[in-house]
């Protein structure tokens, strides 16, 4: 027992000791400091700059940030969907896969431009390695760059005075691409290959089972079945089952598997390469790679808080932000790891089953792989929907009541707890204005952020960033809850089934990207509605970021007096934070009531 | 409008280069440099004696014989890969099963009975978790020792070996926690049988 909670308490030290250097190194590319990868990387951005005629010394204004991201991601929308729709006719398919239908080639589009990576499908079977590499790969980078370079206009908003301009969208991302993204990740696929993870080209490899397996003519395994494997009969207590078919060799699908994977956990995108994503032994073999990935998952969102207190150049805010995030993710992953570890009654049949942690990890096992236990599933799943990350290493649905409410309840709350990469910390921010407004008309002083004056303009903007989520999954779960054809996706029943989509539509909302996978998201109305909600809580924020920032650059700065309500102390860390979860808890209650909750009290009745 | 047409053909340039960049330079980088340095990982970990490919040391098989250690739970699903004969391949998947309904408590206790059955030395013993429950991925290779030791006595039994020598097997195929601390302590389920069948040495 001792040596799991060592195992949690490890890995929030690692990520804390890992994020504080890296948000410096942020800090310095983004400001166009010198780095020790400058001499080796400065020449790589000024040849983009060459090349696409960007000039390096651009100020947009707020509009033009905004459109320049649109655009942007509405490209990247284009490219995507024509290349899952033609996917069958181009080459780097050795695996023969068809074109996809036009849904679901939406909502993949969709999902992988708004750093989502919701999955209606299982990629190993779906998608060729051509699509994979050069459209999934690819915006995994590039999404994640989106949401980091909203969060630097935003804080030039802040840093600036009386200015117009925020910065260039191009340059930033080819700064956060080239500085940041592609060393990091470069160095983490060759790890994880080295771990195990496939890294591949050649087509799907097959090999031949120890046992073979008897299966019906509609593919359902035959229990006890007498196989004569040399005169190809099944039989079952010596009757011929007609039809049988024996099964001899099994799988091995590969593809370029470790490259993909290293950006999807380092930018919070979360799709994975295999269906299962990071539970699949051959994307997270053993407990080294699982840690790789795990931590990359928060690494640069955390590093973030570090590089925003650096870049405003009040280190203490920065901290303050991170604490009252961390504060956040300590409770959610104790609750989790409690939950998972203590099992439900069904599974531990009055002692018939021993889900003791002795020479096992014990408690609730289903759905989670045997080399990652209790302790690495838990921490995976608070970080993974902490962060708007999405990846999982073990089925959320099958996590208990409890445990699956506490991974939901993170999304809802607006995913900002370290959040997705920069749009967690633009999100965080929103609700720090939300925050000093609240305080500032509890005391009756004018509301003030980092010595700008939060004004009617900012607020409207900041409500709009803080209710996008909330309002995105309500309405939408509301909507589907009334069609009756939304029931044939579950796969479970009962209270478990309505949080099978809430889940849903609060993964599409917060662009988190996770999922009850028993839940089937691959019909026509699932694939437009989950993406239309994960456009919307995608762009508005960003929209609403951009605007708030571009009214705060151009203000004056004013002094800090006795007057202004310090926002670094221990009193802002606990009003943000209930803040936060106030608007969370409220907004989601009673839906969480007739989901998890009622299925727990139904479990322990 | 001037504001589109103005960010629109960097907007193009930009992502095509980063197509490029990231797609194609990066993804290729990184699969020349596994190929190199880790061929067996980068490929599946294929156990390969003697020129037949025995599975991969990393995805599960089921194993229902007497002789043979059993694994997790599988959901076998035959119908998403056939081979280039049309002859269907073996592949799992998640249960996704809530596990807090009757249905589950009824499902579980049937898999009690199944294995209790199987092991009629181990009688009074709580069956280890992992033996009743599927896995995430429905393909994990491993058990813990917890569950390796309760099928002890039937393997030797089944094999005319004794207890130590199956407990020697399963010690080699062992792997601890990454630096003592992180994940689990695990046995390869596939390596084991493969020794058992004198396959593996």
């Amino acid at each position: 027992m001792t040596g799991t909670i060592l195992q949690y308490v490890f890995y929030l030290a690692v990520l804390v000791i890992l994020a504080v250097p890296l948000g410096a190194y942020i800090g310095k590319v983004m400001n166009g400091e010198k780095t020790f990868l400058s001499k080796l990387l400065n020449p790589c951005e000024k040849l983009v700059y060459k090349v696409t005629r960007v000039k390096s010394d651009e100020q947009m204004t707020w509009k033009k940030y905004a459109v320049s991201v649109i655009l942007f991601s509405g490209i990247g929308f284009i490219f995507l969907f024509l290349l899952q729709l033609l996917q069958g006719v181009l080459p780097g398919n050795p695996q023969g896969l068809s074109g996809v239908s036009w849904d679901l080639s939406f909502n993949t589009a969709v999902s992988f431009i708004t750093n989502t990576n919701w999955q209606a499908y299982s990629g190993e079977s779906t998608l060729s390695y051509l699509t994979q590499a050069v459209g999934l790969t690819v915006q995994n980078f590039v999404s994640a760059a989106t949401g980091i370079a909203v969060l630097f206009a935003l804080i030039r908003g802040f840093i600036k005075v009386k200015a117009n301009g925020l910065g260039s969208f191009w340059v930033d991302i080819t700064r956060i691409i080239i500085h940041i993204l592609l060393p990091i990740n470069l160095v983490l696929a060759i790890c994880l290959a080295g771990g195990g993870v496939v890294q591949s080209f050649k087509p799907a490899e097959t090999v031949s089972l120890v046992e073979p397996i008897a299966v019906t003519a509609d593919g359902t395994a035959i229990e006890d079945a007498v196989i004569d494997e040399k005169n190809n009969i099944v039989t079952v207590n010596g009757e011929i089952v007609m039809g049988a078919e024996i099964i001899t060799e099994q799988v091995v699908p590969l593809g370029a598997a470790a490259s993909q994977v290293a950006i999807k956990q380092t930018g919070t995108n979360g799709g994975g390469f295999y269906g299962v994503n990071s539970a699949h032994p051959l994307e997270n073999p053993n407990p080294w790679t699982n840690i790789l990935e795990m931590l990359s998952i928060l690494l640069i969102p955390a590093a973030l808080c570090f590089t925003f207190g650096r870049n405003v150049k009040n280190r203490r805010q920065g901290l303050a932000i991170f604490t009252a995030m961390f504060i956040c993710l300590a409770l959610a992953l104790g609750s989790i790891a409690v939950s998972e570890q203590v099992a439900t009654p069904q599974l531990s049949q009055n002692g018939a089953v021993n889900i003791l942690a002795e020479n096992q990890a014990g408690g609730n096992m289903e759905g989670k792989e045997t080399r990652f236990g209790i302790a690495s599933s838990s921490t995976w799943t608070a970080f993974t929907t902490a962060a708007s990350n999405g990846s999982v290493n073990a089925m959320h649905d099958s996590y208990t009541p409890m445990g699956g409410m506490v991974a939901m309840l993170l999304i809802q709350l607006g995913e900002v707890v370290f959040g997705g990469v920069g749009c967690g910390l633009y999100g965080m921010l929103a609700f720090a204005i939300l925050t000093v407004f609240i305080a500032g008309l509890m005391v009756g002083r004018t509301p003030e952020f980092l010595g700008k004056k939060i004004e009617p303009f900012e607020m409207k903007w900041a409500v709009l960033v803080c209710l996008a989520t909330p309002i995105a999954i309500l309405v939408s779960s509301g909507i589907a809850a009334a069609i009756p054809s939304v029931a044939d996706s579950l796969n479970n029943s009962g209270a478990h089934g309505f949080s099978e989509m809430l889940y849903a539509f609060s993964s599409a909302g917060g662009n988190n990207g996770s999922a009850f996978a028993g839940f089937n998201g691959n019909t026509v109305f699932l694939n437009v509605t989950l993406g239309i909600v994960m456009l919307f809580s995608r762009f508005l924020p960003i929209i609403g970021t951009l605007a708030i920032a571009g009214s705060l650059a151009g203000k004056k700065r004013i002094a800090t007096t006795a007057g202004t309500l310090s926002t670094t102390n221990g009193l802002f860390v606990f009003l943000l934070v209930f803040v936060v979860i106030l608007i969370g808890a409220l907004s989601f209650f009673p839906a969480l009531a007739l989901g998890p909750i009622a299925e727990f009290f139904s479990s322990i009745a | 409008m001037r504001v589109i047409k103005s960010a629109l053909p960097k907007a193009i340039m930009i992502f095509l280069i980063f197509t490029v960049i990231c797609g194609v330079v990066y993804t290729g980088i990184v699969t020349g440099a596994a190929q190199l340095i880790f061929p067996n990982q980068s490929n599946g970990s294929i156990i390969e004696v003697e020129g037949k490919k025995y599975g991969s040391a990393l995805l599960g098989q089921q194993y229902t014989d007497q002789s043979h250690m059993w694994g997790r739970i599988m959901n076998i699903d035959v119908t998403t890969y056939k081979d280039e004969n049309g002859k269907s391949l073996m592949y799992a998947s998640p249960s996704n099963l809530s596990p807090a309904s009757e249905k589950y408590k009824e499902l579980i206790s049937k898999r009690v009975d199944m294995i209790k059955k199987a092991n009629p030395d181990m009688e009074d013993t709580a069956i280890p978790v992992d033996l009743v429950t599927c896995s995430g991925s429905g393909l994990d290779p491993h058990i813990s020792p917890a569950a390796a030791e309760y099928q002890v006595a039937r393997i030797a039994d089944a094999n005319n070996l004794s207890k130590d020598s199956v407990r020697a097997i399963i010690e080699k195929c062992t792997e601890g926690k990454f630096l003592w601390v992180f994940g689990e302590n695990t046995v390869n389920v596939l390596k084991v049988n493969l020794m058992i069948d004198g396959i593996l040495k």
